[in-house]
């Protein structure tokens, strides 16, 4: 007889759990509703568009939907031994159908990024590819002797894979082979890795300069009256009001051999005229600019949790008997971190994928990975390596999150 | 040491001026004694410039003229963490970072004591406030009166001879503030601590402090113990600032022989009063007087004493007090409070009675 | 990819509404004194004799932004000057229009177009307009016995002081090559192997913490004017400009020269098609190209127009033609950038080029 073992039961016999959720469906619905909108267009206009873009640092079809019968005839290749006769017959009837599509070009340009050269060979070859008749094998390497080069069969073979490691191996200074092996980069092309480490180190010293000549300002503004604060909160927040490139070419103007800093360096001595300092198109200038643009985004943070840092606590610290150097770091910096916390993730991460600055007044030795994302973007258009760097990066950042969280903790993060 | 103690104050404001602008005073011409082991109270209207005092006391702010003395040494010139001021706070200022027992080992690590003293007087200092099983917790998982009490241990756990209190108590609800004016008055006497007290409550205020600074405008209106500030103002701003208060307003007709004075009031009555800050025949005074040193009871009435004509407005029944508005001299504001005794009369409004006081408790203050 | 093209498309679709009128084309340039010379020569005859009216764009080069456009399935530029390994690789991918030589204008005296026009300037999606060289200059007021040839830009016990080069592989490496001595013909073939390009990085590593890189054309003459660099690379162009227009010092040195063509291109599903190429006939006849040299230092890329090359814009005594790359006197030692090597290349010597720039 006894039922508590049973679930319990509403009034009208429908089981109470099922009843409760029945009630908060509908008011659950409407708090949906209101944010579907919003959550449409996020998805829409944001996260498919990244999601599309990443795609491509994995996914190349393109060797594969023009090229079909060979992308079949390597497949089963060991990607040792010789190229064979049948391998040979099917290059030559996709060249010959690619040649009459007039997408030769394309599966040209594919095959090139696995090895310099072959562009050429695929477009001249596909040119009298209908006049070649069998044995296939021996009338390629006729046209060209590379056709005989098992090299040559391997790019093949690694640009016909769909799902395709190479760019994401690029993107760590990796070369995907054909036979399935990951090896290192020549020497003298491994670039990657060393870009993401001095961007690592260009993002980590910035945020630690800014914060060096932040926190004084936002300590200053914290303590003023609100009249004055306000006022010089402004002249933080003025370069905002200016246009990035232009304020990263005044720097040039600032920091060149002939510039004004140089100049004052010449007048008073501390250099001379043959013998200026180099503070722009190096390291040094991408610190400087990219401290002073990213300067606002510490002092905000800060000055916001600082400001709720009420006086009390330091004197309370100070009429216990602290030296102001001890009531300040054991009193007042603890409580300034959570906005340390928030200016430094917010300018590290801002940091991390800049891109104008360092362009413009970086040099050699002060560019950063963003600025080979664009150089692949705009200039070698391929999408796919600088989508692989993209998400190499994304990952990384991430990483750096999941290990902010672990060490300082996200909720002790005040943003605004 | 001993010798100088009984002549020389242990704190000493002399001559004391502050001003945050230059063109005006916070404060004005400050002089205050305090023996050692006073419970001294500041009082004041905001803006009347006793947190300043504290705070000058404490070295956050710097006189800008004058010299504070402590323990007979003038400390204009050192720094507040050299004082050995204890101070609690109004908001508590309990570091939110650190436990209470971290909090409360703050002074004595600053102080470099060691780890075993320093354990000992923190237990010795969280039993004094009943708060020994709360060591280990941070401030915001303390409630308000918690927190007091642990801001209290904190300015007491380093013993020190002088404890500044601005407000302590402001964020608590009625009930637990009674609870701790006791408590910290207790606690300032058994330990022999002399405390500054600073507050805008004058209940708080008498009932704690050993004396009472009455702060206005910048000066020290009047210090005295809380029954003699009570029942003794010595001008109108006290009078009206402490407790609750009936004022008349009138002329001085004559300053009598016995030393009373007999003052007109505006619609023509004639009332005696001691005349506490008027001496000229002619003057404009206020007259104050206490609600429960006025009497209808025609039984309790002194003989010989001007009485008032006054009609009942209202009669507010609270229970161990009754409370009746009165129409007085054009007045409509005269409150009467009467205990509640076997024959006192319960007014009814509109009832016209006859009210009277004795001379002493009638004071005619400046206008 | 499909589907990012369709979201694309579809976003395209609401600015569908403000698109051009169909007597309106878009022409897209490189901006500056070189716009400028073709809004000149090319632009306003073309406008007062058809009618129709031009928006005239500038862009940086490279072709990311064609391909953005042709991929999301929204053109709104018409025809878009590039340069050669930019026609040939636009052309591979897909990204252009196909253009049919015949409907070329012949030259005055009768030639065929395909006979007129210089060697490699018609392709099968481009047609030249102009040659352009990668030079070195100095400012003659700081350099009084200046450099003369290309081993000089390389001396730095010669010419101490800062070297300007374009960030970029192209050009660089054959001029470190033929500053190396070897000769313009063998420059490419030098390239192909391992240890072409190893002697010719070799040859940049002796000036290379001298250098100060540049990527904007308009960069190299500023460069010179701020007294950053005490010579630098350059385009031709922009460097004649400086000295005819605003009265620069400055010195070109032609040894060693790197000249490319620069072409007009259609991309692939251009609103007005037809108007374009219309307008890409016109440009490149005979006479709007030599009307094209009196106003920028680039040769005209038909033979045709070099007879007719007259004196510059504003400066009636100022003959245009000894200026120009293709002047018998400057074409000495004259090297053509061989976009086929590129197009191969430009990957691996790009990845090279950047890893020895982080080193």
């Amino acid at each position: 007889m006894s039922d508590t073992s049973g679930p319990i039961l509403a009034a009208d016999g429908t089981p109470l759990k099922k009843k409760l959720q029945q009630t908060l469906f509908r008011s659950r619905a409407r708090a949906f509703g209101l944010v579907f909108p919003l959550l449409a267009f996020i998805i829409i206009a944001f996260i498919l568009p990244i999601i599309l873009l990443l795609s491509q640092s994995v996914w190349d079809s393109r060797y594969a939907d023009l090229m079909p019968e060979s992308t079949k005839a390597v497949a089963g290749w060991d990607s040792s031994t010789p190229p064979t006769e049948e391998m040979a017959a099917a290059m030559v009837t996709d060249l010959v159908q690619a040649r009459e599509n007039k997408t030769i070009g394309k599966v040209a340009t594919r095959v090139n990024r696995e090895l310099s050269g072959t562009r050429s060979l695929f477009t001249k070859t596909a040119r009298s590819a209908a006049k070649l008749e069998a044995p296939y094998l021996g009338a390629l390497i006729d046209r060209d002797e590379d056709w005989g080069k098992i090299e040559t069969w391997a790019a093949i073979k690694v640009a016909a894979k769909k799902f395709n490691p190479s760019y994401l191996a690029s993107a760590v200074d990796m070369k995907y082979n054909a036979d399935g092996t990951f090896e290192r980069e020549d020497e003298g092309r491994r670039i990657h890795v060393k870009l993401f480490w001095r961007t690592l180190e260009i993002s980590f010293l910035v945020t630690v300069f800014t914060l060096l000549l932040g926190y004084p300002v936002a300590y200053l503004l914290s303590t003023l009256p609100v009249r004055t604060s306000n006022l010089l909160l402004i002249l933080v927040l003025l370069p905002f009001w200016t246009s990035l490139l232009v304020r990263t070419t005044a720097w040039i103007a600032m920091l060149q051999g002939q510039g004004v800093l140089n100049d004052l360096f010449v007048v008073f001595g501390i250099a001379t005229d043959e013998d200026r300092f180099s503070l722009i198109y190096n390291k040094t200038g991408t610190l400087i600019a990219m401290t002073h643009i990213l300067l606002p985004f510490m002092i905000l943070p800060l000055y916001s949790v600082m400001k709720t840092i009420p006086p009390s606590y330091v004197r309370a610290a100070k009429s216990m008997g602290a030296r102001p150097s001890t009531a300040f770091w054991r009193v007042y910096f603890p409580q300034s971190v959570p906005g340390i916390g928030a200016g430094a993730l917010l300018v590290f991460i801002l940091a991390i994928g800049y891109y104008i600055t360092p362009a413009l007044v970086g040099g050699q030795d002060g560019q950063m990975i963003s600025n080979i994302i664009d150089f692949h973007m705009r200039r070698s258009l391929n999408w796919n390596l600088a989508a692989a760097l993209g998400l190499v990066l994304l990952v990384f950042v991430l990483f750096l999150f999941w290990l902010y969280d672990r060490i300082v903790g996200i909720d002790n993060m005040k943003l605004g | 040491m001993a010798e100088s103690e009984s002549d020389a104050a242990f704190v000493e404001f002399e001559r004391v001026q502050k001003s945050y602008d230059g063109e005006t005073l916070v404060v004005k011409d400050l002089n205050l004694k305090m023996p050692r082991g006073e419970f001294l109270t500041m009082l004041g209207p905001s803006g009347s410039g006793k947190t300043t005092c504290l705070m000058m006391l404490a070295g956050f702010e710097t006189a800008t003229h004058g010299e504070i003395k402590l323990g007979g040494k003038p400390i204009n010139n050192i720094p507040p963490h050299k004082r050995g001021i204890g101070m609690v706070f109004q908001n508590y200022a309990l570091f939110p970072h650190m436990t209470i027992e971290e909090n409360l080992s703050f002074p004595l690590e600053v102080r470099n004591i060691g780890k075993s003293d320093r354990e000992a007087k923190i237990k010795r200092a969280l039993d004094m406030v009943e708060m020994g099983t709360f060591g280990a917790r941070r401030p915001a998982q303390l409630s308000g009166g918690q927190q007091q009490r642990v801001a209290l241990a904190r300015a007491l756990v380093f013993e020190p001879e002088l404890v500044l209190m601005d407000e302590p108590l402001g964020a608590l609800d009625k009930q637990l503030r009674e609870k701790m004016q006791f408590e910290i008055t207790h606690l300032a006497h058994q330990l022999g601590i002399t405390v500054v007290y600073v507050t805008h409550d004058q209940t708080e205020a008498l009932t704690m402090s050993d004396r009472v600074a009455v702060f206005d405008d910048g000066r020290i209106q009047q210090i005295a113990p809380p029954d003699q500030l009570y029942e003794e103002p010595e001008n109108s701003f006290v009078a009206q600032f402490i407790g609750e208060n009936n004022t008349l307003e009138g002329v001085i007709k004559e300053i009598r022989e016995n030393g009373l004075a007999l003052v007109q009031l505006d619609d023509g009555e004639l009332i005696d009063c001691t005349p506490v800050n008027v001496s000229q025949p002619g003057e404009r005074t206020r007259v104050s007087i206490r609600p429960e040193r006025v009497e209808y009871n025609k039984a309790r009435l002194q003989k010989g004493v001007h009485t008032l004509k006054a009609e009942v407005l209202e009669f507010i029944y609270m229970g161990d007090i009754f409370r009746t508005r009165l129409r007085v001299a054009g007045n409509d504001e005269f409150i009467v409070k009467t205990r509640n005794a076997p024959d006192q009369e319960r007014l009814q409004p509109g009832q016209q009675i006859e009210i009277g006081w004795l001379p002493q408790d009638c004071r005619a203050l400046d206008a | 990819m499909k589907l990012t093209k369709t979201l694309l498309a579809t976003t395209a679709l609401a600015f569908a509404a403000g698109a051009a009128t169909a007597s309106e084309i878009t022409v897209v340039s490189w901006g500056g004194a070189y716009t400028k010379s073709q809004v000149e020569a090319y632009h306003k005859p073309w406008i007062a004799k058809t009618g129709n009216s031009i928006v005239s764009e500038d862009y940086n080069g490279g072709l990311a932004e064609v391909k953005s456009q042709v991929e999301a399935g929204n053109v709104t530029w018409d025809l878009v000057d590039v340069e050669l390994s930019d026609a040939v690789r636009g052309c591979d991918e897909g990204l252009l229009e196909e253009i049919d030589p015949s409907i070329l204008p012949a030259a005055p005296d009768g030639t065929p177009a395909m006979d007129d026009f210089i060697p490699g300037a018609i392709t099968d999606c481009a047609v030249a307009s102009i040659v352009w060289s990668t030079i070195y200059a100095y400012d003659s007021t700081v350099l009084e016995n200046g450099p003369k040839t290309m081993a000089d830009f390389f001396d730095l016990e010669k010419f101490p002081g800062k070297r300007g080069l374009r960030k970029s592989p192209k050009a660089n490496l054959e001029m470190a090559l033929i500053a190396d001595g070897v000769a313009p013909g063998d420059v490419y073939d030098m390239l192909e192997s391992d240890e072409g390009i190893a002697r010719a990085f070799a040859k940049l590593d002796t000036i290379k913490d001298e250098t100060v890189w540049w990527e904007a054309g308009a960069q190299p003459p500023q460069l010179l004017a701020d007294g950053e660099v005490v010579m630098t690379t350059a385009y031709n162009g922009r460097i004649f400009n400086a000295v005819a227009a605003e009265d620069k010092p400055f010195e070109i040195v032609w040894d060693g020269q790197v000249f490319d063509l620069d072409l007009w291109v259609i991309p692939k599903g251009a609103p007005n098609k037809d108007l374009a190429m219309d307008f890409l006939a016109f440009s490149t006849a005979t006479e709007q190209l030599a009307a094209q040299a009196s106003w920028i230092s680039y040769g005209p890329a038909r033979k045709s127009s070099s007879p007719l090359v007259g004196t510059y814009a504003t400066k009636p005594d100022l003959q245009m033609g000894p200026q120009m790359p293709t002047a018998p006197e400057n074409f000495k030692t004259a090297l053509q950038n061989d976009f086929e090597f590129w197009a191969d290349n430009q990957d691996e010597l790009n990845e090279r080029f950047n890893a020895w720039l982080a080193n």
